[in-house]
């Protein structure tokens, strides 16, 4: 009897398991009528069809964590039958998983140069630029090495956290080093810049670069000290629906809300400048 | 140490209610280590494995994961024991504390580690402020985090071993004068010497492996604190082969302890 159960119990986990591992076979197809638009945004750019519906994976850079957060919010509100799925992290890391077959609908990158390895590997067709970001350094409020500028960053005894070197974060701030002929040796190579931040955060390093948009993120819980103009580095980042994607119309109706009118807005007040 | 002579019954097929879902099971675990085995570049494995930093991290999982075990072992035995053979109000929740770490995500491990031996840490701070001597981004921050996630494996296999122990020799032991000291060391430590070994090997390939905890105290800088499984898991992020190929590597080495568990100690009856 027991073992029954148990082998019940674990014929049903796996069945669950591999049904996970399938794409999601959820009703993708549009149902006809019954949405009649909710209230809308102030803009009219969004997707002019109420009838979206299914599951939209968007995988998005680290640093767009906020706004797309905001962009999830006001794209089910707007579209109630659609349930928007973040998946955020390095974009070399969602690169790497879009390109080995992880479903997605979605893809916005920090950098064009990721976002070209998901094209050249047939994923996507093209992608099309809606933001860009600058780099800062962000150092805990108490200023405990009392970083004034970027040089100071060089000195023994001061800790930096930066991205490794492969995430576009990481690309940034090395480019930085090199305008500016300073040599940096950070203790830790964090794999995204959220993770980078945090350690600012908590207070665990001296001083880490980030872009414009993390620090102003973070509140009033790291200080920002600005890159001169004429060093600084800048990412553009480019949005894309995938070839692949289970649900086209309604991943296409989400990056049109992302470079509508409204989407601006809320990049804007992000601290994302205009590509 | 009574011997049971009783063979257990064996027959050759299994009812199908067992076998199918116990093939499935099989399938499950074996599948992705094959697919693992078909997908390796194998023309340039040689190149990855002599890359330095390829090298400098197997190094460093290498060293640092033995010298956890190590202080596991110190700290772990004599922790195994006071749980087995002493009796004080409260035990059984020290047990539960102890053993906390073998059920917490090695993750929030990490975050605990920080909350204490970061740099504004409940315990960092003070060593900080006195000796100017902080723990994350350092070597011996990994060695923390893996000892930290590995050593209940170790307290626990060798506290069910001092359970099982016959009394007798120990008391025979006494009873011939030697001290409580000389008893534990003489007599207690070789019985339950293949127990010992077992939890060794255990805690040092869960060291070996740990993740979660390690990059979230310890961070990630090449040489210094990038293990094995933090470099194949930002291998990922840029070169896939590469990672595949740190990942066999690291299949080895696991694949290379269960040989050595299973012939050397796990023998039937051992107690594990």
């Amino acid at each position: 009897m027991k073992a029954k159960c148990l082998s019940l119990a674990a014929a049903t986990a796996l069945a669950a398991l591999l049904a996970a591992g399938c794409s999601s076979s959820d009703s993708g197809t549009t149902d006809a009528g019954s949405t009649d638009s909710a209230s809308r945004g102030s803009s009219g750019t969004q997707s002019a069809s109420g009838g979206l519906s299914g599951t939209v994976t968007v995988f998005a850079a680290a640093s767009l964590q906020e706004s797309f957060t905001t962009f999830e919010e006001q794209f089910e509100q707007a579209n109630p039958e659609v349930d928007v799925i973040l998946n955020l992290g390095a974009s070399s890391a969602l690169a790497t998983g879009i390109t080995q077959g992880q479903p997605a609908d979605v893809f916005a990158s920090a950098s064009q140069s990721t976002m070209d390895t998901v094209i050249a590997a047939g994923a996507a067709e093209s992608a099309t630029a809606f933001a860009k970001n600058t780099m800062q350094i962000a150092v805990p409020p108490a200023n405990p090495a009392g970083i004034t500028a970027l040089s100071d960053l060089t000195r023994s005894g001061v800790k930096v956290a930066l991205c490794q070197t492969q995430v576009p974060c990481g690309k940034a701030a090395a480019t930085v080093f090199d305008n500016a002929s300073l040599t940096v040796v950070p203790v830790s190579e964090e794999s995204d810049v959220k993770a980078v931040l945090t350690k600012v955060r908590l207070g665990e390093v001296d001083a880490g670069i980030v872009y414009v948009t993390d620090v102003r993120a973070a509140g009033g819980e790291v200080t920002d000290i600005d890159i001169p103009a004429d060093v600084n580095a800048s990412t553009t980042y480019p949005i894309t629906t995938l070839t692949e994607s289970e649900h086209p119309a309604a991943a296409r109706a989400f990056v049109e809300h992302v470079l509508s009118d409204e989407g601006a807005e809320v990049l804007a007040s992000a601290g994302f400048s205009t590509p | 140490m009574t011997r049971s002579v009783r063979q257990p019954i064996r027959r050759s097929t299994a009812p199908w209610p067992l076998a199918v879902p116990a093939a499935v099971g099989v399938t499950f675990l074996l599948v992705p280590l094959a697919a693992m085995l078909l997908r390796t570049p194998w023309s340039s494995l040689p190149d990855v494995l002599r890359d330095p930093a390829v090298l400098d991290a197997l190094r460093l999982s290498l060293v640092t994961a033995t010298s956890s075990t190590a202080v596991a072992v110190v700290l772990g035995v004599p922790l195994a024991w006071v749980l087995a053979r002493t009796h004080f109000r409260g035990l059984s929740l020290l047990r539960a504390l102890v053993t906390l770490p073998l059920v917490l995500p090695p993750v929030v491990g990490g975050v605990a580690l920080l909350l204490a031996f970061g740099r504004l840490g409940v315990v960092g701070r003070w060593l900080d402020e006195w000796f100017g001597f902080t723990l994350p981004f350092t070597t011996l921050g990994v060695v923390l985090a893996q000892c930290f996630v590995a050593m209940p494996f170790l307290v626990v296999t060798v506290e069910g071993a001092f359970r099982g122990l016959d009394r007798g020799f120990e008391e025979a032991a006494s009873t011939l004068g030697a001290s409580r000291l000389a008893t534990f060391r003489r007599v207690t430590l070789p019985l339950i010497a293949p127990s010992l070994a077992a939890g060794t090997v255990l805690c040092w390939a869960r060291a070996l492996g740990e993740f979660g905890a390690t990059i979230t105290f310890a961070g990630n800088s090449p040489g210094i604190t990038q293990t094995m499984p933090l470099a194949v898991y930002l291998a990922m992020e840029s070169d896939p082969e590469a990672a595949i190929a740190l990942s066999l590597v690291l299949l080895t080495v696991s694949v290379a302890v269960l040989a050595l568990l299973r012939d050397r100690w796990l023998r039937p009856g051992s107690t594990l």
